[in-house]
């Protein structure tokens, strides 16, 4: 997409593939695509969800944007300042003003230091404030993401899933940063705790002038909280467009059948709702299929273009971009989807030949 | 009616911990019929998994008590000797795990493990085990069966590792299957995916299935009747109907409330329940959902007791509010936004 003013982050055709090593020697032998030719931009104040299976890469992309990994190729702009290939020293500096948030709130805590020491260490480390000062600011802190001050000496053992992950957003606005990667940071805790940090984050948006690339599998989380959603399918973006053209008119046959999977807890509407199951499971990213990644498992895969053209995005709307040469068509129902039964058992004899 | 297959009186489960007793189910009452699909939803540390852990007594240990009955087939399971719950374990009986990586050995092969399964069970020998094995694996839907049959649990990814262990709890065409959060750790494409098979093979194999989460979404398909949980104790039960149209504990409607809906314009704001779960060693006086209930008054303190307040009889609740109160109450966290759509 193309440059603009208020761009916070710029992404431009990042790829990160990762080395398969074989062998005594450790050969590399291929590599994992993980990210494969990704370009997107993130204004500020705003929210961008990305969403997509497990293994599609968009915990690699978070990772990457906040350079706790080191992209393969491509550009990140991050407020003016190109870091895609900074070394650590250089990154130092720029690393208060990104931060990230994780999705396990047990594994992601030091489970032997306080509350107030895992908050307060950042600020240590970046030379803020002296002690008293630290510790007023961690109390402070404290009481914006809901827990009270007297945590300040417990140890993370000591609070629920919930209390946990706003442990965490208490340590990455410590620093006030710019940017916050939240990878997934709703999806280990019960519905009923989710809500309470989806809205604890929203809130805080605006206080602290916060710009957040919001990674999650479950799409009715991510239209809660983003303004534009990309959706990834195998280190590739498939689909982007602002939040709610997303929901009222997919176009892309994965972001439908994404959609189409999310349950909802209404019997009469799931009695009349039509999952679209999706035959078999995510190619390896290691040997991704040609052209259209999407089409070994698309309902919608036509005999030609799909299998030698690689889609390109094409703007299909207001802000709304769609990787599939058939987009149109398929919205305009112009092409049915085949019919396939993936979990209908073969109960015939093997016939199949052993694949070498 | 048909003779329920499980019935379940008065269930209470105490763990002695270093901190005190932890009331871990406090009074859990159900039945169980061929067929049928029992979801149980609850918070975590409401006592669900532990109430399906107890139905096949492997909560069984030095620094637990047990009150109540679990009547299966005329015999109560919490008394049974340990030689025939082993008869009925993964027999009559089967459970899948939630997290399909830590609840296979990773030292062996899927299909040695549901070979080893059938012959505890029967005297089968190895080679009509494995064919049957793989028969298994293909009606759970895993490609090409004869060659995963000998795969190791990390060459196959989440959602066939989780059909494996379903391939593993049906291995003895049991009569319950329960299913402990069989989805929560996949993704929604696999989640359709899995709860379609669940679905298919409890007509299939004509099974009572009791699938355990956390997610109303989850049950609103497939379940007939639901149990909602809550610090140990049942607080709704009811048909799926009732307890999604006429939800009458303030606990249901704040899970309704709190799970972003696809189906409907985006809210301003989410419903959450404020705070947490009580602590099981020192749980509130009254009605234990009172602390974090929006709408408790004084009569909140005595404890309510699980029974029917509505006009269909099956549906027993927990709550002290009037009828009139509640379906005006709940409006406000469920269906607020629905008024304007």
């Amino acid at each position: 997409m193309t440059e603009n003013d208020g761009a916070l982050l710029e992404i431009r055709q990042l790829k990160k593939w990762f080395p398969i090593h074989k062998g005594f020697m450790r050969r590399v032998s291929g590599h994992v695509h993980a990210v494969d030719d990704v370009s997107l931009s993130l204004a500020k104040g705003e929210t961008l969800g990305l969403v997509g299976e497990s293994g599609c890469g968009k915990s690699t992309l978070g990772r990457c944007v906040v350079r706790l990994l080191a992209p393969t190729s491509g550009e990140i702009v991050f407020d003016g300042q190109s870091i895609g290939q900074l070394r650590s020293r250089a990154l130092r500096p720029l690393r208060r003003q990104m931060q990230m948030i994780f999705q396990d709130p047990y594994a992601s805590l030091n489970p032997r230091k306080r509350v107030g020491t895992i908050i307060s260490d950042p600020m240590k480390i970046h030379g803020i404030g002296d002690r008293q000062e630290r510790k007023k600011k961690v109390e402070e802190l404290l009481e914006t993401v809901g827990l009270s001050p007297e945590h300040y000496n417990r140890f993370p053992h000591e609070f629920s899933g919930g209390q946990r992950q706003r442990i965490g957003v208490a340590r990455a606005l410590a620093l006030r940063p710019k940017l916050i990667v939240a990878d997934e940071p709703v999806s280990a805790l019960d519905v009923s705790i989710q809500a309470q940090v989806l809205n604890l984050l929203e809130s805080l948006q605006t206080g602290f002038d916060l710009t957040y690339m919001f990674i999650a599998h479950d799409l009715a989380v991510v239209r809660h909280i983003s303004d534009r959603i990309a959706v990834m399918y195998l280190g590739v973006i498939v689909e982007i467009s602002p939040a709610e053209a997303l929901y009222d008119n997919p176009l892309h046959p994965y972001t439908i059948s994404l959609l189409s999977a999310v349950p909802i807890p209404d019997p009469d509407v799931e009695a009349k709702r039509e999952t679209i199951l999706l035959p078999g499971e995510l190619p390896s990213p290691a040997n991704p299929p040609a052209a259209c990644r999407f089409h070994t498992r698309c309902p919608y895969v036509q005999p030609t273009r799909c299998t030698t053209e690689v889609p390109e995005l094409r703007k299909l709307g207001d802000g709304h971009f769609v990787a599939c040469h058939w987009a149109e068509k398929i919205k305009a129902g112009a092409i049915e989807p085949i019919e396939s039964t993936p979990i209908e058992p073969e109960r015939q004899d093997p016939v199949e030949a052993p694949s070498a | 009616m048909p003779e329920p297959l499980l019935e379940v009186k008065g269930l209470k489960v105490r763990f002695a911990t270093e901190d005190g007793l932890v009331r871990a189910v406090d009074g859990v009452d159900f039945e169980l019929e061929r067929g049928k699909v029992l979801g149980i939803v609850g918070e975590s540390g409401s006592g669900k998994s532990v109430t399906a852990m107890t139905l096949l007594g492997l909560t069984r240990d030095q620094n637990a008590a047990f009150e109540g009955e679990v009547v299966y087939k005329g015999q109560d399971v919490l008394t049974m000797p340990e030689s025939r719950l082993r008869d009925i374990r993964g027999n009559e009986i089967a459970m899948i795990f939630q997290d399909p990586m830590t609840s296979l050995n990773p030292v062996y092969r899927v299909g040695q493990q549901i070979v080893e399964a059938i012959r505890a069970h029967e005297s089968v020998s190895k080679r009509q085990a494995r064919r049957r094995t793989i028969d298994l694996l293909k009606q759970v839907g895993i490609p090409s069966a004869e060659e995963r049959v000998d795969a190791f649990p990390h060459e196959l990814s989440g959602g066939m590792r989780q059909r494996a262990m379903i391939a593993l709890a049906l291995s003895c065409n049991p009569d319950i299957v329960i299913a402990d959060e069989p989805t929560t750790a996949l993704d929604v494409t696999i989640q359709a995916q899995i709860l379609a098979l669940l679905d298919k093979l409890r007509a299939e194999f004509d099974s009572a299935v009791i699938l355990i989460t956390h997610d109303l979404g989850v049950v609103a398909s497939i379940a007939h009747d639901i149990l909602v949980m809550y610090a140990g104790r049942v607080v709704e039960a009811g048909p799926k109907r009732e307890l999604f149209y006429d939800p009458q504990m303030p606990y249901s409607w704040g899970l309704l409330g709190s799970i972003p809906r696809l189906d409907r314009p985006k809210q301003e704001k989410l419903h959450s329940i404020t705070g947490s779960p009580p602590s099981l060693i020192n749980v509130p006086r009254g009605c234990t959902f009172r602390p974090r209930c929006p709408y408790a008054f004084d009569r909140c303190t005595e404890e309510p007791e699980l029974v029917n307040r509505v006009e269909v009889p099956d549906h027993l609740d927990r709550c002290w509010l009037s009828l009139d109160d509640k379906r005006r109450l709940r409006l406000e966290t469920i269906a607020a936004e629905a008024s304007i759509a």
